[in-house]
């Protein structure tokens, strides 16, 4: 039923993101990459891609956060020139995105705002896809109160922050657990509102974000192990849309050692082999959840008439930039045993 | 010579050449204590800049090894550096300054140490957070050699000062004021020699006056004694000279 009206409004848009999605890297780009001796040796080799002379202007010696700022600059402009062309439901699709980069941008200021930091530094350092109209207005606020009902005015994050804080608890909680809480939120009402969209974007977003909120679970696990984060407190932060819900998260939240994570993973194969690993290896959790994510991502690509394609191509092209960007850290510390930890995409 | 270098100016007295002899001693004790002193602390010199080198190569090896882990946070978890900083409301290493004593001479000794608790430990709570902690090891051991480098430096410029101005006063004493003394009472003693010398002299000759004059005086006494003889061999009558004179008649 979907193929026959997809197209009408957002057939466009799938073209052009399948068509930026044929300029990911490739294996072999990688490897070329991975051969180079200097960051100029590396810019070359990338205006050979698709980035073209993204770093022409770029003075030498090359740093690597220029690489990244300029590698995130290009993807931010493939991004807005979709959202400027979508149209509803695609657009508030596209919205729902930019809500997690919102997410830790608020919260960038919001510690900001508290410690009586520079705002315009601030603004200047907020991820470009996070930034909202009214974003610069939190930064007027002086005092906590103030700063919440500005939030509520002003931001598009206002329901989360009304559904799980109040003025008070941005005062008095870690900052990273308000984050967490929030990104819960998120998730769950991103995971709602796909499922209304219903057809193929239902189930491929289904999946994408069952696994992100199955990874936010474990990581939160993982990481509040022997911290001050009681039980109680890690439990409010596990989304409750993921595969592990309620008996998986139920069993996490209950955790004491990285032995009981495991075990209480044990019924979910897929997650069950991320643990699957000799001891001593240079492959971590995250490399193999970020390997999954690829997986998954890349997956979408094989359906069509679906909005999975755009969060898609946004999650490939951020993995791309964090390869390009490890292997460019490889290349100016020297470190380069571990250049090909990078994730291969296509 | 007496005369040859440099002396003190002053009377060459047997006064004097006492206290320059004392002065002599001072110095040579003083020479040989400092002397001592600074070997000492070239001995803790050298010490200092092997660890220093040792240190510097570790420092090496650790910064490569934290800013690797660094790059691997950004991997995982972006860029976090501003987030991390903004939460951080008081520091949580902190430096002790200690002094220690090393043959006379303050060296300051840094000492690293935690304090409070750990404030970033939920950074990175739903992604990279052991690569964080993992980074936060990591820049906590290079921060703790980079303390005891800081230290090592510090006593290393101080006691290179130090062994300098030592030096400078060992070889004063040695090349300057100890051969300044010994001119000095050399001098004194070819004074005094001198004066004696010249009092040994005087004296001949007061005493060579004298038997001069001795001699003249018993010539002259022998002459009239010789005179009187071949006049009269009867000793000489006191009244003698004035027989001769017409008697006076009233």
């Amino acid at each position: 039923m979907e193929a026959l009206f997809f197209n009408v409004e957002d057939g466009f848009l799938e073209a052009m993101v399948r068509g930026y999605k044929a300029g990911i890297l490739t294996n072999s780009n990688y490897q070329n990459l991975a051969q180079c001796e200097t960051l100029d040796d590396l810019k070359l080799q990338l205006a050979a891609t698709d980035y073209g002379n993204f770093l022409q202007n770029e003075p030498s010696p090359l740093a690597t956060t220029t690489i990244a700022d300029k590698a995130r600059e290009t993807l931010v402009s493939h991004f807005q020139y979709i959202r400027a062309n979508a149209v509803k439901p695609l657009s508030t699709f596209l919205d729902f995105i930019t809500y997690s980069y919102m997410i830790d941008n608020t919260i960038l200021l919001i510690t900001g705002t508290l410690h009586e930091r520079d705002t315009n530094e601030l603004l200047e350092r907020c991820h470009p896809l996070g930034l909202f109209d009214g974003i610069a207005a939190l930064c007027i606020a002086t005092n906590v109160s103030e700063l919440y009902s500005t939030v509520m005015v002003e931001s598009p994050l206002a329901p989360y922050f009304e559904k799980c804080l109040s003025a008070q608890d941005l005062d008095e909680m870690n900052i990273e657990i308000i984050r967490n809480t929030l990104y819960k939120a998120y998730l769950e009402d991103f995971y709602i509102y796909c499922q209304t969209l219903g057809g193929p974007t239902a189930e491929v977003m289904g999946e994408i974000l069952q696994f992100e909120a199955d990874r936010r679970v474990i990581n939160i696990t993982l990481n509040s192990l022997d911290t001050e984060l009681s039980k109680d407190d890690r439990n409010k932060l596990f989304p409750t849309v993921g595969r592990l819900y309620p008996e998986g998260t139920m069993k996490l939240a209950r955790a004491d050692d990285s032995d009981q994570v495991r075990l209480a993973l044990d019924p979910y194969p897929d997650y069950k082999q991320f643990f699957d690993e000799p001891v001593g290896s240079e492959r971590s959790l995250e490399d193999k959840f970020f390997e999954y994510e690829v997986h998954l991502n890349k997956r979408s690509f094989t359906r069509q008439f679906q909005y999975g394609v755009f969060f898609a191509y946004l999650k490939l092209k951020e993995q791309e930039i964090r390869n390009i960007v490890w292997i460019a850290e490889c290349i100016a510390q020297q470190q380069k045993e571990r250049i090909n930890s990078y994730i291969t995409i296509f | 010579m007496s005369g040859a270098g440099p002396r003190f100016a002053i009377f060459p007295t047997r006064m004097a050449l006492t206290t320059m002899k004392n002065r002599l001693k001072g110095a040579q004790t003083g020479h040989s204590l400092l002397k001592r002193k600074s070997e000492a602390l070239a001995m803790r010199f050298r010490d200092i800049v092997r660890k220093i080198d040792e240190a510097k190569r570790k420092m090496g090896k650790i910064m490569q090894v934290a800013n690797f882990s660094y790059a691997e946070v950004m991997y995982t978890t972006g860029d976090i550096g501003y987030q991390v900083r903004e939460g951080v409301k008081q520091a949580q290493l902190k430096v002790r300054a200690k002094s220690e004593n090393v043959s006379g001479v303050q060296l300051p000794a840094f000492e690293m140490y935690v304090d409070g608790q750990n404030v970033s430990e939920l950074t990175g709570l739903g992604r990279g957070g052991q690569q964080i902690q993992k980074c936060k090891e990591t820049y906590k051991k290079a921060i703790e050699v980079l303390v005891e480098l800081a230290s090592l430096q510090t006593a290393f410029v101080i006691l290179d000062e130090v062994i300098k101005v030592t030096n400078r006063r060992v070889n004063a004493i040695e090349h300057v004021i100890i051969p300044k003394i010994e001119n000095t009472i050399k001098f004194i003693g070819s004074e005094l020699d001198e004066a004696d010398r010249e009092e040994f002299y005087r004296l001949k000759k007061v005493q060579g006056k004298k038997k001069e004059r001795l001699a003249a005086e018993t010539a002259a006494r022998e002459l009239i004694q010789g005179d009187m003889a071949s006049d009269d061999a009867q000793p000489n009558n006191l009244l003698n000279e004035y027989e001769q004179d017409p008697d006076v008649i009233f």
